[in-house]
């Protein structure tokens, strides 16, 4: 008997469980797909995570999750510019994907299609037990897109893959896979208008020597609840940027989970957390080192303001085998308000004995001296400060090292500060 | 142009008094040497000038041009005209100088209600600056003295005081650091800013940076006081005696 399942449901929970009986009839996919959905609600029936549960414990969704908006197929939004100029572009709206360009190198396919004939199945997995964001999106996925980019193709314009909510849920998946030597740039655009709910999840399977910048954008608005997955599996002197930026949402969990599972592979994770009101926002990592020399940077900095909480959780985990593995991580935070929070957990499993790993962390204000050096020059605190504040973001965004991709991102930053400092 | 009258002022944190009933008038036109051995406060009333909030006023004034300045914060100090070249110029990271330069010129013209400078009519006046500096322009390409030898910051805060072009420049130690060839050029710099409407403090431990900047007045500050004024010769003096004598006759 489980005695778990005795535990009086939440209303969130009641309304998930609720709108799968209801969903079902309309959710796309075969016999093996609707095994899969199956279990995941089940998953989600036996209790959302609470801080019990270690990977959650800074994020209580069981708590946190006050209420969950019903689906709203009528619900209208549009497409947005993309990010990066000459970018291909692919939106989700509402939930749903359009029809598919054609670019050199690359087949695009719409998710809900492979749902329906079944071949999507096998990649419906869960990230172990703890795994809500994963459970929820597998029970309710309905669109998406594939990308498969083939062996050796150079694509040139960005892919951005846009996904655009309007006030109901969403649930869609963003699985690519970048073929031997290929080489691209991928933008996540998560953004909407109204309180939905948004679960998405992103799975990149990177061939041997392929290159690829990914850069996640998350500014829903402060009414929303984000919970996001990115899964990575690294080959042989594979390259992997992750540039993350949160610039909104009311509850939000980033999972990145990356696998540097071939000789040489590389991973670099870059992230800009920028919190405001009352919101709360999680970065959760787990990164495995699973073969000899392999090499991993993560730099997030988070400024905080109001009465946001923030949380980062960075888990690295160094194999038995995986020698030579160099793996460095920092995470910075500005509290810039009295009432602001930042909870930052690293964690270094490292099994393996020659090895060279750091972390460190960070929580500061302004620093008075910089502050009193340039007031001295005559300019004013609350530009002085903004100055101060941007610079210590902008360290991390000018890393990457491309105007094109740069100034998208400070522009960014410029109109965050607008409207929240 | 500057007069502080009965000047007494600690550190807010411990409340060690380290100004003790300073005074000194500074006219505009004038050089003003101050002198003194470690300790004796000289580092701590440049901070009070330029408006540091770790020291606190207790009591007496300062006034600029007639004004009490204890209540303005430092940017708006800068604006009416002050400026303080810091004996430890800060490094500040992510900020790139160029902006900071344009920054800090267009607050100052903002706060006087004067138009933000046209950007190449900016870029002419740093080259121009930085080149009778002989400063490398691409220097100013990276972040605010980040990476700068000692000598290059101190170039630096000269160089902001030549665009900001202010009327009351208070120079804490900024012979420190610096070899022969770069204290003529900064001393150079310096000669060339002054002017009838224009005061110019110069804060030393030694003789060496008077012979480059000759003051028309030397003030001698030994525990938070002023203990004697004098001529550039009161420096000449001191070079070849020490602080003892002065210390003694003053007490």
């Amino acid at each position: 008997m489980n005695m778990r399942a005795e535990i009086q449901r939440t209303p969130a929970e009641a309304a998930i469980v609720d709108a799968f009986g209801e969903r079902l009839s309309l959710l796309p996919g075969d016999g093996a797909v609707m095994v899969k959905r199956d279990n995941a609600i089940e998953q989600i029936k036996a209790g959302l995570p609470t801080r019990r549960v270690e990977s959650w414990h800074y994020t209580d969704l069981r708590r946190l999750l006050a209420s969950v908006p019903a689906f709203d197929a009528s619900a209208e939004a549009k497409p947005i510019a993309a990010l990066l100029e000459g970018s291909t572009l692919l939106s989700i709206v509402n939930g749903v994907s359009a029809a598919t360009p054609s670019v050199d190198g690359v087949t695009f396919q719409r998710l809900g299609d492979k749902l329906v004939d079944g071949s999507y199945a096998p990649a419906l997995v869960t990230y172990g037990i703890d795994d809500a964001v994963g459970a929820l999106n597998t029970a309710f996925v309905a669109d998406g897109y594939f990308v498969d980019i083939e062996d050796g193709a150079q694509v040139e314009k960005p892919i951005e893959l846009q996904n655009i909510q309007a006030g109901g849920q969403v649930h869609v998946r963003l699985p690519v896979r970048v073929g031997a030597g290929a080489k691209a740039t991928i933008v996540e655009r998560q953004t909407g208008e109204g309180a939905g709910l948004v679960s998405s999840v992103s799975q990149l399977l990177l061939g041997d020597d392929a290159e690829v910048l990914w850069l996640i954008v998350q500014d829903q608005p402060e009414t929303a609840t984000h919970l996001a997955q990115f899964k990575a599996e690294l080959g042989k002197n594979a390259k992997l940027t992750l540039f993350v930026m949160n610039a909104g949402g009311k509850l939000v969990r980033q999972e990145i989970i990356v696998k540097a599972s071939g000789e040489g592979a590389d991973f670099k994770l870059r992230g800009v957390n920028l919190l405001a009101g009352d919101s709360h926002v999680d970065v959760t990592m787990v990164l495995d080192h699973t073969v000899p020399h392999t090499s991993s940077t993560e730099v997030v900095r988070n400024v905080v303001t109001g009465r946001a909480k923030g949380v980062f959780q960075g888990r690295i985990n160094v194999h038995q085998v995986a020698q030579k593995t160099d793996a460095r991580m920092a995470c910075n935070t500005l509290l810039l308000s009295d009432d602001g929070e930042f909870s930052t957990k690293p964690e270094l499993e490292i099994f393996a004995d020659d090895v060279a790993c750091g972390h460190g962390a960070t929580v500061t204000e302004i620093d008075r001296n910089h502050l009193f050096y340039l007031m001295a020059r005559g300019v004013d605190e609350k530009t002085a400060r903004g100055l101060l504040v941007r610079a210590f973001l902008a360290e991390v965004i000018e890393e990457l090292d491309d105007e094109t991709v740069v100034e998208p991102l400070e522009e960014l930053l410029t109109s965050w500060f607008a409207t929240h400092a | 142009m500057l007069e502080i009258k009965n000047l007494h002022a600690r550190i807010a944190e411990s409340g060690t008094e380290i100004i003790r009933g300073l005074n000194l008038t500074v006219k505009a036109g004038e050089v003003a040497a101050i002198m003194g051995p470690n300790g004796s406060g000289k580092s701590t009333l440049s901070y009070i000038l330029a408006g540091r909030d770790d020291y606190e006023v207790t009591e007496g004034d300062i006034l600029y041009n007639g004004e009490s300045i204890l209540e303005m914060d430092p940017a708006e100090r800068a604006a009416k005209g002050l400026f303080l070249a810091f004996q430890y110029p800060m490094e500040i990271p992510g900020v790139a100088t160029m902006e900071f330069l344009k920054v800090a010129m267009n607050s100052q013209r903002k706060a006087r209600g004067e138009e933000p400078l046209k950007i190449p009519d900016f870029i002419k006046r740093v080259k121009d600056a930085a080149s009778t500096l002989e400063m490398d322009f691409n220097m100013l390409k990276r972040p605010v003295n980040v990476g700068f030898s000692g000598g290059e910051k101190k170039r630096a805060e000269i160089l902001q005081m030549k665009l900001l072009e202010p009327k009351l420049c208070v120079l804490d130690e900024t012979d420190s650091g610096l070899d022969i060839d770069a204290l003529k050029i900064v001393s150079d710099g310096v000669n060339a800013l002054r002017s009838p409407d224009r005061a110019i403090i110069v804060i030393t431990h030694y003789q060496r940076l008077l012979d480059h900047i000759v003051p028309d007045t030397v003030h001698v500050l030994y525990k938070g006081q002023v203990i004697k004024s004098g001529d550039k010769s009161l420096a000449l003096e001191l070079e070849e005696n020490g602080y003892a004598g002065i210390i003694e006759e003053a007490a």
